[in-house]
């Protein structure tokens, strides 16, 4: 006999099926709860002693007897009694996506279910949470009729995306005038001489009305900020911080983004200065002014 | 009731994955070892225990038969059930008197295929089976209706381990304990590995057990009971066929020193110590159990075999062994097992 070339192991790939399958007679019992289930029904059998088996058997498996040949329609929703999540599903198991077995005690049933539940996450199937079939839409009488169960319905989301037109009143127009310019504008009330960035008509506190235009500089101080962490299409990006910034000369903070430093290094006190978009870039609209930065000057005191 | 005693027990060094070995191949070295002990070449009747669809070949069992020497003639049988049950049939047939000696086998190679889902093929073809409902989703349900303490669940798999460590036969499973679900709330490591294993029991009647071992284990009780199989038809925080069949078995009738309980997930051992009713101070799997060596269709009889191992070596004078078969412990087999 020749050496042994290699230590390989002698493998074969093996694969056990029978071709269509194995095919089955129901009997009476299991044959009329599938053919309920093709119907989109759910019926359990009751027992000589009363109680409802769901699914239905041939016998009661507290006794060994016979069934009646009572059915009755049950569920079609039920409550959870225990839940096993997998985080990742099997080639053979019902949904492609992390899900829930669960045992079911349909309404009406004195016995649980086994089936499938889309529950989202592990979080989401405590024992006695509410599940509903989901059916297939070709059904032929198979367990499988219920693609799975879903959780009650118990929230809604609810897009809301109205759309509207809306025109600067003259105020903010004068105010957006000076954004295109690349100053800030704000008002001293005639009366109290408060001066309030952006600009405008008349004075909050006092009802006095406002001088001609002011032009204020664009630097100014974070009297306080927020750091957060929901995107926002504005933002640059999560997180990002919003601050109310007090211009230099201005009475009243005005809200705006800060950035070109860490969120966790803003301050209040910290000194910061506008920066704006090139020239040629700007509109009528605060987005001339990208955030506002660090100048590097020390703290001003508040 | 004739008296039948363990007289002889043994079984490979489990792996955890295929050294290459033949079923025949695994099952040779442990029937030649019992023979060994016991003298004995021929055997009133032979039983054994495995499950085809481990192999993936119909009558894998009838290949393994050239282990025993079929020629002239044997008395046979085969359970498609863990061998435990193959060694309950040898008990019923030596009560009938008319032979003395019976040699007992289970054997499996669950690293062939995909034992979680070969074993899906246990459950009902209408209700279970086409839902694609595996092995350890089942077990993760029986575990969420029980819901263990983490800590008492961890302590058995530690100490499991370590068990199993000390154990030559058994697999070395590291002492540090994985973290990670494989189906909430069952853990990877509440898990009995894949294992490759056959295992080995002589029995012997009346007075040829005196003969033939020092300390014959014998058998002072046994009895199996089953449930409904759908899982949804019973209460799987509890085991009310492992209760029933320790009372039949008479094993709350004296001190047990000794259990080996066939858990092949943690939250099993704490349901059966509640259903056998074991005092806590009953050593429960000093081998380390399931859960350091799991050769599927030879843990139950491995779990009779070590118990007997304990009255055979003196350390213990009553033990238990117990073996499960079906989901979520549904068909339960308790032996009682005295000097
Ligand atoms: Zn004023």
């Amino acid at each position: 006999m020749p050496p042994h070339e290699t230590d390989e192991p002698l493998v074969a790939r093996h694969v056990l099926e029978f071709p269509g399958g194995y095919t089955r007679t129901t009997g009476p019992v299991i044959g009329r709860f599938l053919t309920e289930l093709r119907a989109g029904r759910v019926v359990g059998v009751r027992t000589a002693e009363g109680r409802v088996l769901v699914p239905p058997l041939e016998y009661d498996p507290a006794t060994g007897d016979a069934v009646t040949d009572e059915y009755v329609e049950v569920g079609p929703a039920g409550a959870v009694t225990a839940a096993a999540w997998v985080p990742e599903p099997r080639a053979g198991h019902p949904l492609d996506r992390p899900f829930a077995w669960a045992l079911i005690r349909l309404d009406g049933a004195d016995t649980a279910l086994v089936h499938a539940v889309d529950a989202g996450n592990p979080k989401a199937l405590r024992p006695g949470t509410r599940v509903w079939p989901v059916w297939r839409q070709n059904r032929t009488g198979h367990i499988t009729d219920i693609s799975h169960f879903a959780p009650e319905v118990t929230r809604i989301v609810s897009p809301v995306r109205p759309e509207y037109r809306i025109q600067a009143g003259g105020a903010l127009r004068v105010f957006l005038d000076g954004v295109r310019r690349g100053v800030f504008l704000g008002g001293r009330c005639a009366t109290c001489a408060k001066v309030y960035v952006p600009y405008r008509a008349s004075c909050p506190e006092c009802g006095g009305a406002m001088e001609e235009p002011v032009e204020l500089p664009d630097t100014g101080t974070i009297t306080t900020f927020a750091i957060n962490n929901l995107p926002d299409p504005r933002a640059p990006e999560v997180p990002f911080v919003s601050a109310y910034i007090l211009l230099d000369g201005a009475d009243i903070p005005m809200i705006a983004l800060v950035g070109g430093v860490p969120a966790h290094e803003v301050r209040q006190g910290m000194r910061v200065r506008a920066e704006w978009l090139p020239e040629s870039e700007r509109t009528l609209s605060m987005a001339n002014v990208r955030w506002f930065t660090p100048t590097g000057e020390p703290d001003a005191e508040l | 009731m004739r008296d039948v005693a363990i007289v002889a027990f043994a079984q490979t060094r489990h792996t955890g994955h295929d050294t290459g070995l033949s079923e025949t191949e695994l099952i040779l070295p442990v029937i030649n070892e019992v023979k060994e002990r016991t003298g004995l070449r021929r055997f009133g009747f032979t039983c054994s225990g495995s499950c085809d669809y481990l192999a993936g070949a119909p009558f894998s069992f009838v290949a393994a038969l050239d282990a025993l020497g079929a020629w002239p003639p044997i008395s046979e049988s085969h359970v498609e059930m863990d061998g435990a049950w193959a060694l309950y049939e040898a008990w019923v047939r030596l009560q009938h008197g008319d032979v003395d000696s019976a040699l007992v086998y289970g054997f499996g190679k669950s690293s062939l295929g995909d034992l979680r889902t070969i074993m899906t093929l246990q459950l009902d073809p209408y209700y279970l089976e086409p839902l694609g409902l595996d092995q350890l989703s089942v077990a993760a349900l029986q575990a969420a209706a029980l819901g263990a303490d983490r800590a008492e669940l961890d302590e058995i798999v530690r100490r499991s381990r370590a068990d199993g460590r000390a154990n030559p036969y058994a697999l070395d499973l590291p002492a540090e304990i994985p973290d990670g679900f494989a189906v909430e709330p069952l853990k990877t490591c509440d898990i009995a590995p894949i294992t490759d294993g056959a295992a080995a029991v002589v029995l012997a009647a009346g007075d040829l057990a005196a003969r033939l071992c020092e300390r014959p284990a014998h058998i002072r009780g046994i009895a199996h009971r089953t449930e409904p199989h759908y899982l949804g038809m019973r209460d799987l925080a509890r085991s009310a066929s492992a209760a029933e069949a320790a009372r039949a078995a008479g094993a709350g009738k004296g001190p047990i020193e000794v259990a080996e309980l066939h858990a092949q997930f943690a939250h099993e051992e704490l349901i059966l110590r509640r259903a056998l009713e074991l005092p806590g101070d009953t050593i429960v799997n000093p081998s380390g159990g399931p859960l350091a060596a799991n050769p599927v269709m030879a843990t139950g009889l491995i779990r009779l075999g070590e118990a007997a191992r304990r009255i055979h070596d003196g350390t213990a004078s009553r033990a238990v062994g117990h073996a499960a078969s079906g989901p979520c412990l549904q068909h339960n087999l308790v032996t009682v097992l005295e000097a």
